[in-house]
């Protein structure tokens, strides 16, 4: 192929060949050029925003005017540890730890049947079962609890069925976690939690039960384990990880929900309302900001212990 | 993981087979009844179970003129805030998923955020921006929140789409005499195709359905999810709320199957 | 006789994970207009990295690449008149057959109808006449490799580049593109530039051979002047199976310091005029020939091929070999 014709096959270069070469030629150029848009987004919108909560949590609100003196002051943080703030937090945090412990106990057979007995179509559509819940809206799965646990509403008339009415009366009567009925208690905003959230435990914990090579299970048996030694030994810590996992998504969406214990519970309060009552006009900003830096220590803390069980490593 | 072909022959244990599809029922009931409810004839109260059946709630809702402001306003921040967290998910995803730099992975990290962090942390941190700066609430307010925490859920179909593409076929092209914008034209666009589809349907159902970030930045504005909690708290007329939610079920559960399905099926024809 | 490809003292250097690895090291290569030119050698030697710096996907950290006596070092791959046939064929997937031949034609704006005519020419020439409509997805791994030569050949470039592109073919559909192959090239008159680790493909497609160890190269030659005289060691013992003799044994045996013998040149003999004596250790079968593995008294280990038809000495046995003043090669030190 001679020089000439090469020149006549390859015309002059138009203006996207010279910026193609640019890009080409410069290694770092094109994914510099791509990655600014949405690093200025997230670090002047994101970032930014954090940091005025930051710089908000060490502010003050002036009583008077109810304006935002931007002096730095710990007056915020003091308060948090007021007995009434506190007991907002230790609340919310038991709430957390009690939902989580639950979704793992209801979620894990469910992990585990997943994961070890359904096959084929069967486990396609368990899977499919298990997920439909996420993909319809959170408010209406609330509003359907609403409804169930309502004093008219189908539990009640369930259990009056079954002539349990008395069961429930005495639960209701019971202090901490009663109420004048479910669906305006601590117990009703506990059931809601619990399955609002099961199945962002199931699937990790469905994946890590997944992984455990079958081999290994045999060779427990053959080395002469019953199966409830092999379950005790060999799954639950193989499946540790996954459980790990889990248990972020159910604690720290317990920790920050408000919406479900408006909803749902009686007077108590939690952090998410809290937070959400003083942000606005009549309330006291820096204190929902500094406020809020409670969740985000606790889960940050939960976070660094999930880490050391293998959480991050089975997300 | 392959089962024994005994364990599978014996099948699971009865309590635990029980178990399961009792969990299954108990996420499973509470959607039944819903839409159960959205045809019971009694509108003072949840009353269980329902006295009649009727349709006529439907055309009552389709009358009430703070639903369609609420839907139309939940749906123009959904377009909106899909359409902004396509265009940056993207440029992102194009610039993370193959280069190794520095501070890649702490950007990957920062994208994520919005979503790991609970809502509330999120919503209050706009907040406080908001009121630092001096911004009013308004359409831009909400929508600014509702895209920063939609960029992550493109972001990851593309990535996942984008480290799939074999990189032969980028250089195939290049040798072929396309340039880079010919390559992108029609190379990469049509292979990234479904799956910023699916990353923009799941992000349309994400900001359709979004409460707690947007009752800190919406102000005095109402979207559908913040009309729903007022009804949750403050119930004005029954019914029509039990109509509006079998209608959220379908509004948010449409854009999320067809996404799962897109995915699904570019999955399994891409397998090569 | 033209030069298609010159690379001179052309270098590549990665930087992975904060480790620098020297891909290519100073190589300098010249191949000719329409010579089917193979880079042989094993992974990580800088061979595939040579062809994509030829072919551009890779630039290079110092020397210069000419194409047909251009400059073209930093040139992107579209603006050189070479093109590649992948290994893993990198055909578009959601594309039909003669819309990935074709597709080099449609970037440069060619009209429909005269693309698509000799799209389906190109298709004839690799025997695919119906494969046109059909997609990548459905086509079997050797056609879709036809498909990807096809593509790579519509442009007419002067030099076609080929990376491992057998690799993943069976044994018996391999040799059989193998030919294909050499004859395409000779019937299309321009260079191939293959790239392969296996030495029985580089000698029997190969005009010239550039053998590669460690980012160099250690020997450029053709078939039979790599396989009856390598430069070095590592070329002795990569192309074909080779007796390696160093220091006092190879002194003793050959009379030179380093030499190689080709197994197949070694005979089993009587006492008088034999090179040395020796025990049959082991004995393998490979259907036309023995090869049995041999110690002598001072302990060098040496490799013999012999023919099943002769008399084969059985392991454990005392044996005496012989072998022409021609077979010894010696070799430059290690």
């Amino acid at each position: 192929m001679s020089v000439a014709s090469l020149a006549a096959a390859n015309p002059a270069p138009s203006l996207s060949d010279r910026l193609s070469t640019l890009i080409f030629s410069r290694r770092g150029l094109l994914p510099a050029l791509l990655i600014v848009p949405p690093l200025l987004w997230f670090g002047v919108i994101y970032l930014g925003s954090l940091l005025s909560l930051l710089a908000n949590a060490f502010f003050r609100i002036d009583e008077y005017s109810g304006t935002v003196v931007r002096e730095i002051g710990f007056a915020n943080f003091v308060a948090i540890f007021s007995p009434a703030n506190l007991d907002v937090a230790l609340r919310s945090v038991t709430m957390a730890v009690a939902v989580t412990l639950a979704c793992i106990g209801i979620g894990f057979p469910i992990a585990y049947y997943m994961a070890r007995y359904a096959r084929g179509s069967g486990k396609a559509l368990l899977y499919v079962a298990v997920m439909l819940p996420l993909w319809s809206s959170y408010l209406v799965r609330l509003y359907a609890w609403k409804l169930l646990l309502a004093k008219e509403g189908a539990i009640s008339w369930l259990l009056s069925a079954l002539g349990l009415q008395w069961l429930l009366d005495g639960v209701l009567a019971v202090p901490v976690i009663g109420g004048s009925s479910l669906s305006f208690s601590p117990l009703g905003t506990f059931i809601v939690f619990v399955y609002m959230w099961l199945p962002f435990v199931i699937l990790p914990i469905q994946a890590a039960i997944e992984r455990i090579p079958g081999s290994c299970l045999e060779a427990s048996a053959d080395l002469g384990a019953h199966p409830a030694q092999t379950f005790r030994k060999v799954i639950v810590p193989l499946a540790m990880p996954g459980i790990a996992a889990g248990s972020i998504f159910s604690f720290s969406l317990t920790l920050g929900d408000y919406i479900i214990p408006q909803v749902i519970g009686n007077s108590t309060l939690y952090i998410g309302q809290v937070v959400y009552r003083q942000q606005g006009v009549a309330g006291n900003l820096p204190f929902a900001a500094a406020f809020s830096l409670v969740p985000i220590v606790v889960i940050g803390v939960y976070l660094w212990l999930a880490k050391r069980k293998g959480a991050f490593d089975a997300l | 993981m392959r089962s024994s072909a005994t364990r599978r022959a014996a099948g699971a244990p009865w309590l635990l087979k029980a178990a399961t599809w009792a969990g299954v029922l108990f996420l499973h009931v509470p959607l039944a009844l819903i839409i159960l409810y959205a045809f019971s004839s009694e509108d003072k109260s949840y009353v269980f179970p329902p006295p009649g059946l009727t349709t006529q709630w439907f055309a009552v809702t389709l009358e009430r003129t703070d639903v369609w402001a609420a839907v139309t306003l939940s749906a123009q921040v959904a377009l909106l805030s899909t359409a902004i967290a396509i265009v940056l998910g993207t440029l992102a995803a194009g610039a993370l998923a193959r280069w190794q730099f520095f501070g890649r992975e702490a950007i990957s990290l920062l994208l994520i955020l919005p979503i790991a962090l609970p809502g509330v942390v999120t919503g209050i941190a706009l907040r406080s921006a908001y009121h630092t700066l001096e911004i009013p609430f308004s359409f831009w307010t909400i929508v600014i929140g509702h895209a920063t925490f939609c960029v992550v859920v493109v972001y990851n179909n593309a990535v996942a789409r984008l480290r799939r593409i074999s990189p032969s076929l980028l250089e195939a092209s290049m040798d072929l005499g396309a340039n880079a914008f010919q390559t992108f034209r029609y190379v990469l666009l049509p292979q990234l195709g479904s799956a910023l589809l699916a990353g923009g349907l799941l992000a349309f159902a994400l900001s359709f359905d979004e409460v707690i970030v947007t009752t800190f930045t919406a102000g005095q504005q109402t979207t559908l999810p913040i009309w729903m909690v007022q009804e949750l708290i403050r119930p004005r007329q029954r019914p029509v709320t039990n109509v509006v939610a079998v209608f959220i079920i379908v509004l948010t559960f449409i854009p999320i199957v067809t996404a799962y399905w897109l995915t699904r099926a570019a999955e399994d024809g891409s397998a090569r | 006789m033209t030069s298609a490809v010159a690379l001179n003292q052309v270098s590549c250097v990665f930087h992975a994970g904060g480790k620098t690895v020297q891909a290519v090291d100073g190589v300098d290569l010249d191949i000719r207009a329409g010579e089917f030119f193979t880079l042989l050698g094993p992974s990580g030697s800088g061979k595939t990295t040579c062809l994509r710096m030829i072919g551009g996907f890779t630039l290079p950290t110092a020397g210069s690449i000419l194409i047909h006596g251009e400059d073209m070092t930093h040139r992107p791959p579209y603006a050189r008149p070479v093109n590649t046939v992948f290994q893993d064929y990198a055909l578009f997937p959601h594309m039909s057959i003669l819309d990935n031949v074709a597709y080099s034609l449609m970037v440069r704006g060619v009209e429909r109808s005269e693309r698509e005519k000799r799209a389906h020419e190109l298709l004839e020439m690799v025997r695919l006449p119906d494969a046109a409509r059909r997609r990548p997805a459905q086509l079997s791994g050797g056609q879709r490799q036809r498909v990807a030569l096809a593509r790579a050949l519509i442009n007419r470039p002067g030099v076609l580049l080929l990376d491992e592109p057998l690799g993943a073919l069976d044994l018996k559909l391999r040799e059989q593109m193998q030919s294909e192959l050499k004859s395409l090239q000779r019937e299309l008159g321009i260079s191939f530039i293959f790239v392969t680790h296996d030495q029985h493909e580089a000698l029997s497609m190969s005009d010239r051979i550039g053998v590669f160890n460690k980012g160099r190269i250690e020997q450029i030659a053709t078939p039979a002047e790599l396989y009856e005289r390598p430069a070095t060691r590592f070329v002795a013992e990569f192309v074909g199976a080779a007796n390696v003799l160093s220091g006092a044994g190879a002194q003793t045996l050959t009379g030179h310091d380093n030499a190689m013998i080709r197994p197949e040149l070694i005979r089993f003999g009587a006492e008088p005029g034999a090179r040395a004596r020796v025990t049959v250790a082991e004995a393998q079968y490979f259907g036309a020939f023995w090869r049995l593995h041999v110690a002598s008294i001072e302990g060098t280990r040496l490799l013999a091929d012999v023919p099943t038809s002769a008399a084969v000495p059985t392991v454990g046995q005392s044996a005496f070999l012989h072998w022409d003043d021609g077979a010894v090669h010696a070799l430059g030190a290690a």
